[in-house]
């Protein structure tokens, strides 16, 4: 294939996130949909091109430094998919609120350029071009509302940790530099191969793994999820806890299974602390909050260590399972944080627990489908997130290791308690007193209610998908 | 109607189906187009199930009614649903009960009908499900997915402790039910196939099965309930609407009891055989211990509630006393009386506790009150009602010529030949049900009439008649004339007991 067209994608993006920067200096002030939907056939538009260059198989280009793989194929669009959507329940909350916040839309773009570099990633310097591109873009948005001191302060955190762990990640890839003489992930693997006991190798993996770890939000490197989970506004919020994810995932993989997969051994045992620990604190301290926002960032917590159980498998079809994992996750968090913006109204953010009081009375829809999206982040079965799980279960168990399913379910079942609590407060509770009718947009409304059923619908008929994450990671041949 | 339409699925799927069209069309119409919507579905869904049973072959073990589809092909996983002979008795009681439940709340429930009814019928399509899944996902997607409704039930339409006791029932059946998955993906490694049929000829060792038999011992035990994981019950059935407390007892604890045959003891058949003193204990402490319990009830539903675990335990010794049974006769067809005794039990229990908790209910919405205390002399103002109570509190004590006393005396004959101790301890629930039952009948419904809140009671209403009067008829008719129910099980029974008789340790 011609290496200009393994990177139109990107390419494409590149220049219609500077045009549509264009436009929105140009625009007339009240003109904000203007920039929204230039952003959302950007998307579309970029969308469509990694559909019509769908590879057969993997393909490098640049001298190694990008991959067009099955794998980064399918992580693209499901994440182009979610920005879309996370550009239409940013809209209906901006507007709501008479915000003039356009710049959403444009750093979101090139947070997709820079999770697209990311998740094509093939050289440890395309890693972290990737990686810093779609960093500094989300620390700008949760820094966004420049008159709230908790986004503020949630900013400034997320900054400070976040350059923390960018400079763990590029430490452990000086060693590794350092004893290979590569940045070329393929030829790591080669000179891991060829000597895999050298010390270095183990010293320069913790670092890089920290930096993973970080990205994902997995514990104990979860200290900043929450506070930025809370502090951002709500849209940003969401956009941070759904695309982001596909593409750390697939930093994961490129750098853990593709350069790193000699040492599969060492990050293996690594992987299963990190996992427990991160199920562990995940479930336990979401149980105590009482914002709903920090609820599902403790939640996110306990999933993505439920996703590193996949890649702990290291083989292809395990890499499957976590890849099913994390689009069914981005699907649902985007839902559960959906459903906080359609309550958020102007000058009210519905981010506690208890605005969802009587949601099923105030508004059946709504609540049935938020109904859905708990339950299915608890796993229970006719949803998505059941198939998720069990997905990484039956990884984990072929494995071998029974005992790390046992923990993992066991887990699950605390973590059930937090999920039932809110679908307690819409069904069992009668509304508040202070509360107000849903004064959602219609498109956002419709948003959510094909996020929602796209839950459901994935429930009842996982195979398709099943198929498509098998089908990408045996052919990327990771 | 040629031969190879689908009727089991129809069976599933025309209440789950029907119970969506009722939470979600229900809202735009008024309360008693809801209402006849529910119980034209239901009653559809009873008459479909007839079909099964009429076209029910009883004289193979062989699964009968079945589908197979493709659902993951990736994984191998299939839309796999067929009954045999252990099945469609629960199948039937199923549908059987769900418009009974149905007509139950015809008036009481005010609060969200559409939803209330809507839940129920989804709740008895999945149940079906379970009962009909051939293959071990599906079997698991429907067996968790019922909680969901269930949750809802007790939680919208409960009393006052509502919220603690669905999500303790919800917790407590979940923790048992994952653990199950652990187990079913295991062996599907070992064998291949989630097929269930597949799955009983998979070869384990004695440590693998037992881990697996302890991993299915908290599902099913958890859902039986067997003691000391029984203790989400008593909550539960107090807190639920009568609807609900009537689908729990005489359905979904049903579900457990299905689970050791259908799992545990074909899959584990070694394990359950080494186990089987362990499980053979926790029953008659179950059948012991909780009658004692039950005795000193201040709240009628609690009463019944402890009396639904005794009852269980029954069901529980009459599986696993095969194995001894099989050791000391020399003769695996007298454990196959044990085994048929339970299941004989199953559906009994799930007539007469319907039953009694219908009765309480039909109390509850007249004085709103469950304690017993607050009765007294009822028969003076309900002579109707009191003698239909008579006869279920009778058939739960285990009169002769009640549905109540086959499966006990099976259960009981059978403990004999294991062990006389066995049999004597079981024996003490003819004496502790009829004392706690009867105890509970004589200071509601006789004596001097209590206060005026009896003395104002109306006797039961057509509706309520005709519930109690489709209970009565099947209690009377299992009793007397049990056998159409032996010939439906026999073939499939006697498959298994010769299953466990073949050791599966490699």
């Amino acid at each position: 294939m011609n290496e200009m067209l393994t990177v139109l994608p990107e390419a494409t993006l590149t220049a219609l996130a500077c045009l549509v920067l264009i436009i929105d200096v140009f625009r007339r002030a009240d003109a904000v949909n203007t920039t929204f939907w230039a952003a959302v056939f950007s998307v579309l538009l970029v969308l469509s091109q990694v559909a019509l260059y769908f590879p057969e198989e993997g393909a490098v280009a640049f001298a190694g430094t990008f991959v067009l793989d099955p794998m980064a194929a399918v992580l693209k669009s499901f994440m182009l998919v979610v920005m879309v959507l996370s550009f239409f329940y940013a809209r209906d909350y901006f507007q709501r609120r008479g915000s003039t916040q356009t710049e959403f839309y444009i750093l979101a773009l090139f947070a997709g350029i820079g999770m697209m570099v990311l998740i094509s990633a093939h050289n440890l310097l395309t890693v972290y071009l990737g990686l810093e591109l779609l960093s500094l873009s989300l620390y700008a948005m949760v820094a966004m509302s420049r008159d709230s001191v908790e986004a503020s302060e949630a900013a400034m955190k997320y900054f400070i940790l976040g350059a923390l762990a960018s400079g763990m990640l590029l430490y452990g890839m000086s060693m590794l530099y350092g004893v290979s003489g590569t940045l070329d992930l393929g030829e790591l693997a080669v000179a891991v191969g060829d000597d895999s006991r050298h010390l270095l190798f183990t010293f320069g993996l913790v670092f890089v793994l920290i930096g993973i770890a970080f990205k994902l939000g997995v514990a104990p490197f979860h200290m900043w999820v929450p506070d930025v989970y809370q502090g951002a506004p709500t849209p940003v919020t969401l956009f941070l806890g759904s695309a982001p994810k596909l593409a750390a995932f697939a930093m994961a993989i490129r750098v853990l299974a593709d350069g790193l997969g000699p040492l599969s051994g060492e990050w293996q045992t690594m992987l299963v602390l990190l996992a427990i620990l991160s199920m562990a604190i995940g479930n336990l301290v979401a149980i105590a909050q009482t914002n709903i926002k920090r609820m599902l960032a403790y939640s996110t917590i306990s999933h993505m260590g439920f996703l590193l159980l996949g890649v702990i498998a290291a083989n292809a079809i395990g890499y499957a399972a976590a890849m099913f994992y994390v689009i069914v996750y981005a699907i649902m968090s985007m839902g559960a944080f959906g459903a906080i913006i359609l309550l958020s109204g102007p000058g009210r953010e519905a981010d506690r627990l208890q605005d969802f009081a009587g949601l099923a009375r105030r508004n059946p829809w709504i609540g049935f489908l938020m109904m859905v999206l708990m339950f299915s982040l608890a796993g229970v079965p006719p949803f998505a997130g059941f198939w998720a799980k069990w997905f990484v279960l039956k990884e984990v168990i072929a494995g071998g290791d029974a005992w790390l399913a046992a923990v993992a379910v066991v887990f699950s079942i605390i973590g059930a308690f937090y999920y039932l609590r809110v679908v307690k407060l819409m069904y069992f509770d009668e509304p508040d007193a202070a509360s107000v009718p849903v004064d959602a947009g219609e498109d956002a409304r419709f948003v959510f209610s094909v996020n929602g059923i796209a839950v459901l619908a994935l429930g009842l008929l996982p195979g398709m998908l099943m198929s498509v994450c098998l089908a990408a990671m045996l052919v990327s041949g990771a | 109607m040629s031969a190879d339409f689908p009727i089991l699925s129809l069976t599933i799927w025309l209440p789950i189906l029907g119970g969506l069209w009722v939470i979600f069309a229900g809202r735009r119409v008024h309360d008693g187009a809801v209402r006849n919507d529910a119980l034209l579905i239901s009653a559809a869904t009873f008459l479909v199930s007839l079909l099964l049973w009429q076209g029910f072959d009883n004289a193979t073990a062989e699964m009968q009614f079945t589908e197979r589809l493709d659902w993951i092909p990736a994984f191998g996983i299939e839309y796999f649903v067929g009954i045999d002979g252990i099945a469609l008795p629960l199948v039937l009681l199923t549908t059987f009960i769900t418009p009974l439940v149905v007509l139950a709340g015809w008036v009481v429930i005010k609060d969200r009908l559409s939803l209330y009814m809507g839940s129920f019928l989804l709740l008895e399509g999945m149940m079906i499900g379970v009962f009909s899944s051939l293959d071990a996902i599906l079997f698991y997607v429907f067996w968790e997915a019922m909680l969901i409704p269930m949750f809802l039930i007790i939680g919208i339409w409960g009393g006052p402790r509502r919220v603690y006791a669905t999500i303790k029932f919800f917790l407590y059946t979940f923790m048992g039910s994952v653990l199950m998955l652990v187990a079913l993906l295991y062996v599907y490694f070992k064998g291949g196939s989630f097929s269930i049929l597949d799955m009983h000829g998979v070869v384990l060792t004695l440590t693998e099965q037992q881990w697996i038999f302890i991993a299915f011992l908290l599902a099913f035990g958890v859902k039986i309930p067997m003691w000391p994981v029984h203790t989400w019950l008593p909550d539960a059935h107090v807190e639920a609407p009568t609807g609900g407390s009537v689908i729990l007892a005489a359905i979904m604890l049903k579900l457990g009891g299905y689970g050791f045959l259908r799992f545990s003891l074909p899959i584990a058949p070694d394990a359950s055989m080494a186990l089987d003193t362990l499980m053979i204990a926790l029953s008659l402490i179950a059948i012991v211990y909780i009658g004692f319990v039950a005795l000193v009830q201040q709240d009628m539903k609690k009463l019944i509630a402890y009396s639904s675990i005794s009852h269980m335990g029954f069901v529980t010794l009459g599986f696993f006393i095969a194995f001894e049974v099989a050791a000391g006769t020399q003769s695996w067809d007298a454990a196959a009386m044990g085994i048929e005794g339970g299941m004989v039990q199953m559906i009994s229990h799930g007539f007469i506790s319907g039953a009694m908790f219908l009765c309480v209910g039909v109390m509850y919405d007249r004085v709103h009150s469950r304690q017993i205390a607050d009765y007294g002399g009822v028969a003076n103002t309900m002579p109707m009602f009191a003698a239909f109570m008579m006869l279920f509190a009778m058939a739960n004590s285990g009169l002769p010529g009640t549905s109540g006393f086959v499966g006990e005396f099976l259960v009981i004959l059978t403990a004999f030949k294991a062990n006389v101790w066995y049999a004597v301890l079981a024996a003490m629930t003819l004496i502790l049900g009829a004392a706690y039952t009867l105890w509970m009948y004589k200071r509601v419904i006789f004596g001097a009439v209590g206060n005026k809140h009896v003395e104002e009671l109306s006797d039961i209403d057509g509706r309520e008649k005709l519930i109690l009067a489709a209970l009565a008829l099947t209690v009377l008719l299992f009793g007397i004339w049990p056998a159409p129910l032996f010939d439906m099980m026999h073939a499939s029974v006697e498959q298994l007991v010769h299953h466990i008789a073949q050791s599966k340790l490699p």
